[in-house]
């Protein structure tokens, strides 16, 4: 289980964004996790939970955005999302592909909430 | 109304009123790692070293291999090699005792090795007097898959006890790697295990992969391995050059 090496490298990325904001919380954690990523979010929420503990995002909520599997095929031009995690084309099934989403695990988005003079 | 207090706006005692803001940042969440990764690459590279991964669950023969593979090419290929383990020495010790140099990381808990711990071993090794170093990653079809360590091939080893489904069940390991190699030949008359079968399910997840087939024991294939190693070895160098 690496979901927690994950989290540490995110709680990084999310206290750089914070205090080059200024932010006084982090409020939401947007995070998007392709399917072939290897990352099960379930676990990576438990992560989140036991990390933020004492940060920054300590109140914050994470929302885990899923992304399927998607190709395009280079023999027939078609571009589709998978079911099954595997890389034939979904029209002609042909081995020659490129996947063009599903693998990436990124940090969308944060909802900061940062000092208003008023 | 002021959210800390629940107060109207107009309230008299002093606090500072906060807003929120969404900041879209669109950032690679293993960020740093890809960043130290192609370091590491990049420092292989400066001194026209091969840096090859090799990762497969407990057990499959990784440290037999790398030492079938020391012996064999002799003084042709010069060889140093990074093992990962979460506990002892014992396979830095197997390699050293080959001959060649060997460093060993230990990880504790940690269920991988990343770039930085690479980074660490990297330096512990006498690359001006290396043609490949060889990352031997911890044992375990998952969390490797993850992490890239600068390496410039990603092979990954399947031994036929394990089974043929492997590729299906941990489609993430088996669309890292470049190179399959089906490892315990000698054993496949005693278990069922269709070659066919593996190959056929890695290539659906990682279409244009290579695959080899060998044992340690009794020496079957390891001669095409050590061509494949010396093959790669020359047109790296070409593409360096």
């Amino acid at each position: 289980m690496h979901e927690f090496s994950v989290v540490q490298s995110l709680m990084e990325l999310i206290e750089k964004y914070a205090e080059e904001n200024k932010a006084k919380r982090v409020v939401k954690v947007i995070i998007r996790v392709g399917i072939l990523s290897g990352i099960e979010p379930h676990l990576l929420e438990l992560a989140f939970n036991t990390f933020k503990e004492g940060t920054i995002a300590e109140g914050a909520l994470l929302v885990i955005e899923r992304e399927n599997l998607k190709v395009k095929c280079q023999e027939c031009g078609a571009e589709g999302e998978k079911d099954e995690l595997n890389t034939l084309c979904p029209f002609c099934g042909s081995l020659n592909t490129n996947i063009i989403a599903g693998q990436e695990m990124l940090l969308k988005s944060l909802e900061l909430e940062c000092e208003d003079e008023t | 109304m002021c959210r800390e207090c629940g107060c109207s706006v107009n309230h008299q005692h002093e606090h500072k009123h906060e807003d929120t803001k969404t900041l879209e940042v669109f950032t690679k969440i293993l960020e740093a790692n890809d960043r130290q990764a192609q370091e590491n690459r990049e420092h292989f590279e400066e001194h026209g070293v091969y840096c090859i991964n090799l990762m497969s669950s407990p057990g499959a023969g990784k440290t037999s291999l790398l030492e079938k593979t020391i012996e064999l090419v002799g003084r042709e290929l010069r060889i140093g090699v990074i093992e990962g383990d979460l506990e002892t020495n014992r396979d830095a010790e197997r390699i050293k005792s080959k001959g060649a140099p060997a460093y060993q990381i230990t990880t504790g808990s940690a269920c991988h090795l990343d770039a930085s711990m690479v980074h660490k071993g990297i330096h512990h090794l006498p690359l001006e007097e290396l043609d490949i170093v060889f990352v031997e990653n911890v044992g375990n079809l998952v969390c490797p898959a993850s992490y890239d360590v600068g390496a410039h091939l990603n092979v990954v080893l399947l031994s036929v006890t394990e089974g043929d489904d492997k590729p299906e069940k941990y489609p993430v390991m088996f669309r890292s790697a470049d190179l399959m190699l089906i490892t315990k030949t000698d054993l496949l008359p005693y278990v069922d295990f269709s070659v066919d079968r593996a190959v056929s399910s890695a290539k659906k997840i990682k279409p244009n992969m290579d695959f080899m087939m060998l044992s340690t024991k009794t020496g079957e294939g390891l001669e095409d391995w050590i061509d494949y190693l010396k093959f790669k070895v020359k047109f790296y160098r070409k593409a360096f050059k």
